[in-house]
């Protein structure tokens, strides 16, 4: 843990309105100030010059798939936290599709083990809503929050079983525990690789349609009115999804949602391509559904964007579509894909990309970080805006090789990512950038 | 079988293409190229009896990952009625199932020095797939329900040389379109050359979106009958239908099996089509099936003379490809289709 002065950087904390040239003194790990007067910056201090770049606090994930233990051909905790770095962020939450599944402390404690030692992003275990992820009775919630859990959920399954829902939603409430649900009704999606539309039905794959996604989010915010929980959905990629959102935000329900960046710029028709990079989950949806997600993060019924990072190796997606697992590595091209696509599209502003990014998983979570208040977690993400680079997925931190955007030209590159205080990742000299 | 040693077919200027993979993106006169290479082969062939030596040295690999007979027959008689040698490969026994990918499998075949491989899998885009990875010609020969090219094409062949046209023509393809590879290629194929096609069948099986793809879609048979020039029954896919999409065969007969009785209220001259094999009683009764308007059997015989053409033009797109007179083979375009 050093101490670190950012200096000469557009400061951008949507948690304090702030959106300025400033100069971020971090000490013993922590923001100790803004704007420091001399005086007050120790003269060992390592400063770092982010003239023309963005310094704002570090980008938090809702939804990581950790796939250590059982599947670490796919990806490793430690190589997840070092995609994460690369990405901007400083902490992730991680959900389980390992096996066993993180359904008790002794889990939990693995992967705080494994990811300790790592020694990189700050991460966070959601735990399982159901034991063995079964949906049929309540893992051991307390036990799971005492040994740390920051939310619980099934995902990447969803919860199909609405008695039980509607009980964890009750029985949370005493814990102030998050309850996440990756919206889907299994029935209506049943065995399909692709958003069902005219492209599925051209190319005669099997469908996945809106309303298994749309089915689900009803349920999930009436039952969380009902109970008066505290539920995610998402991620989301629905028109019907945003209205159903869209509507119990106007009646102050508890309820938060979150979105995936390929779906805010991609469409369905990439499917054409049979290439199974574009087989992620949820599906890329037709245009009107992508415009109605860009519109809906701006006016803020999306309170997040999440990575979606779901690891696969390259041997289980070199198969045929229906065979090849959903899933790509999307850390380390998260923000570069909102600058480019929300950011550099006037769909948001930059401080309005970082409230989605960071402030508000944050806040969901009801995890440290997502601010640059004084006292808070040295966690820092400096950006260049102006930078544009080409996405090469062989050079991804992260295992996993698939990326729906690998060879697009994005805009905005992390260049270092700070946690604690302690500079984790930065961007290498040679790290070629193209041209302006 | 006699060698007539024909090597002086002229090879078209407007094909380019190393692949066949689907009608969707071929041009109109791509299509055309592919139906008078077709017709002038079986010319020259005598119905396909005779054999040319315009592929010889050249090897065909089967790659069925999924039954077929009528098809792998198909193609093995057109290549070696070109000349060519061919490799059978089924999955059934062979690394596949020792749990190799089929890529790795494809690339293995392609290694033993092939220059086309015909492949057939369940899942839609596997040809595309190979194509990426292979450098020889890939041939879709049915890739799940998305398209299966020459069946489309031979369709077209056997229409073309009834009516002489397809131009102005109403064709009802009339069945299971959901599940059906054969319905995806006859679409494009038929629209691109001028075809009016009505999709009939339950909703189930004949997704009202095909209307915003600009297709004519139905669900009453007898309503559209009258109209149709051609009539194509798909086969009710039991084997792909993980859902029941209507209540009984029973029911299904009742409404979109071609009788003796509907026939009365068709055109005298309708031709009946089917991609087989067909279920007798389900999409057609035997008296139908085997009477003097059904073309089925001359659709199976056209199957050869079709396959030996899209195998000599890729062929011949390759080798003009390596001797360098052919720099960019085209490639699969983006599908417009709204």
């Amino acid at each position: 843990m050093s101490d670190l002065l950012i200096e000469n950087g557009r400061l951008v904390d949507p948690s304090q309105g702030i959106d300025r040239i400033a100069r971020l003194l971090i000490l013993d790990g922590r923001v100790a100030a803004i704007d420091p007067s001399d005086d007050e910056i120790p003269s060992h201090c390592h400063s770092i010059d982010a003239s023309g770049r963005i310094v704002a606090p570090g980008l938090v994930d809702l939804g990581v798939e950790l796939r250590e233990p059982g599947f670490e051909e796919d990806e490793t905790i430690e190589s997840t936290s070092d995609a994460a770095l690369a990405g901007g962020f400083t902490s992730i939450l991680c959900t389980a599709s390992t096996t066993p599944v993180v359904d008790s402390p002794g889990a939990v404690e693995f992967v705080r083990q494994k990811a300790a030692k790592a020694n990189g992003v700050r991460v966070y275990v959601i735990g399982c809503l159901s034991r063995e992820q079964a949906g049929d009775q309540m893992a051991e919630l307390r036990l799971l929050a005492d040994a740390g859990a920051v939310a619980v959920s099934d995902a990447p399954r969803p919860m199909c079983n609405d008695a039980l829902l509607k009980r964890s939603l009750d029985y949370c409430r005493m814990l102030k525990l998050l309850i996440i649900d990756r919206p889907e009704v299994p029935e209506l999606a049943e065995n399909g690789v692709m958003h069902d539309g005219q492209v599925s039905l051209v190319l005669g794959l099997k469908g996945l349609p809106t309303e298994a996604e749309d089915l689900a989010v009803a349920r999930d915010v009436r039952l969380a009115e009902a109970t008066e929980g505290r539920l995610h959905v998402g991620p989301v990629s629905t028109m019907g999804a945003v209205d159903m959102i869209r509507r119990v935000k106007s009646r102050e329900i508890k309820v938060t949602s979150s979105v995936c960046p390929h779906n805010l710029c991609l469409d369905d028709k990439q499917l054409t391509s049979f290439d199974s990079r574009f087989k992620v989950h949820p599906p890329l949806r037709s245009p009107r559904h992508v415009q109605t997600l860009k519109e809906a993060v701006a006016d803020g019924t999306i309170d997040a964007i999440q990575s979606g990072h779901m690891p696969r190796s390259r041997e289980k997606k070199m198969n045929d579509l229906n065979l090849a697992p959903f899933g790509a590595a999307t850390l380390e091209t998260t923000l570069s894909t909102v600058a480019t696509f929300m950011v550099n599209e006037n769909f948001i502003d930059w401080p309005t990309a970082i409230e989605r990014l960071s402030t508000a998983p944050a806040r969901i979570a009801s995890v440290p970080g997502g601010t640059l208040a004084v006292g808070s977690p040295g966690d820092v993400v400096i950006i260049d805006p102006e930078a544009t680079w080409k996405v090469n997925a062989y050079h991804f931190r992260s295992h996993c090789i698939s990326n729906p955007l690998d060879g697009s030209e994005l805009r905005a590159r992390v260049t270092h990512t700070i946690v604690g205080g302690t500079v984790r990742f930065q961007l290498a000299p040679d790290a070629n950038l193209l041209a302006n | 079988m006699p060698d007539t040693g024909a090597n002086d077919l002229p090879f078209p200027d407007n094909w380019r293409r190393r692949d066949l993979l689907e009608l969707q993106c071929l041009e109109a006169d791509e299509i055309q190229t592919l139906l008078d290479t077709a017709q002038t082969l079986k010319d020259r062939t005598g119905g396909g009896r005779k054999r040319l030596s315009l592929l010889r040295g050249k090897t065909c690999a089967n790659l069925f990952f999924e039954n077929s007979t009528r098809t792998r027959s198909s193609f093995s008689l057109a290549a070696k009625r070109l000349g060519a040698d061919t490799l059978e490969f089924s999955s059934a026994g062979s690394s596949v199932a020792k749990g190799e990918t089929f890529v790795d499998t494809a690339k293995t075949i392609q290694a033993m020095g092939v220059d086309w491989v015909v492949t057939r899998h369940n899942t839609p885009g596997t040809p595309h797939l190979l194509a990426r990875e292979l450098d020889c010609s890939v041939l879709n020969a049915g890739d799940g329900a998305h398209e299966h090219p020459t069946q489309g094409l031979l369709d077209m062949l056997t229409i073309r040389q009834h009516r002489g046209r397809l131009d102005g023509l109403t064709v009802a393809l009339v069945g299971d379109i959901a599940h059906s590879r054969t319905a995806r290629s006859n679409l494009w194929g038929l629209r691109k050359m001028g075809a009016h096609v009505i999709v009939c069948g339950p909703p189930t099986l004949v997704s009202p979106r095909w209307a915003e793809i600009g297709f004519e879609v139905a669900h009453s048979l007898d309503e559209i009958l009258p109209r149709c020039d051609v009539l194509n029954l798909l086969r009710i896919q039991f084997e792909r239908q993980h859902a029941r999409f209507f209540p009984s065969v029973h029911e299904y007969a009742a409404l979109y099996a071609m009788t003796a009785s509907r026939m009365r209220r068709a055109k005298e001259n309708i031709l009946i089509m089917a991609p087989g094999p067909i279920n007798r009683g389900v999409e057609i009764t035997p008296e139908v099936a085997d009477g003097p308007q059904s073309v089925i059997l001359e659709q199976v015989t056209n199957g050869i003379a079709v396959r030996m053409a899209a195998l000599w033009l890729l062929a011949g797109a390759a080798d003009r490809q390596a001797a360098g007179e052919m720099t960019e083979p085209t490639q699969v375009s983006q599908p417009q289709w709204s």
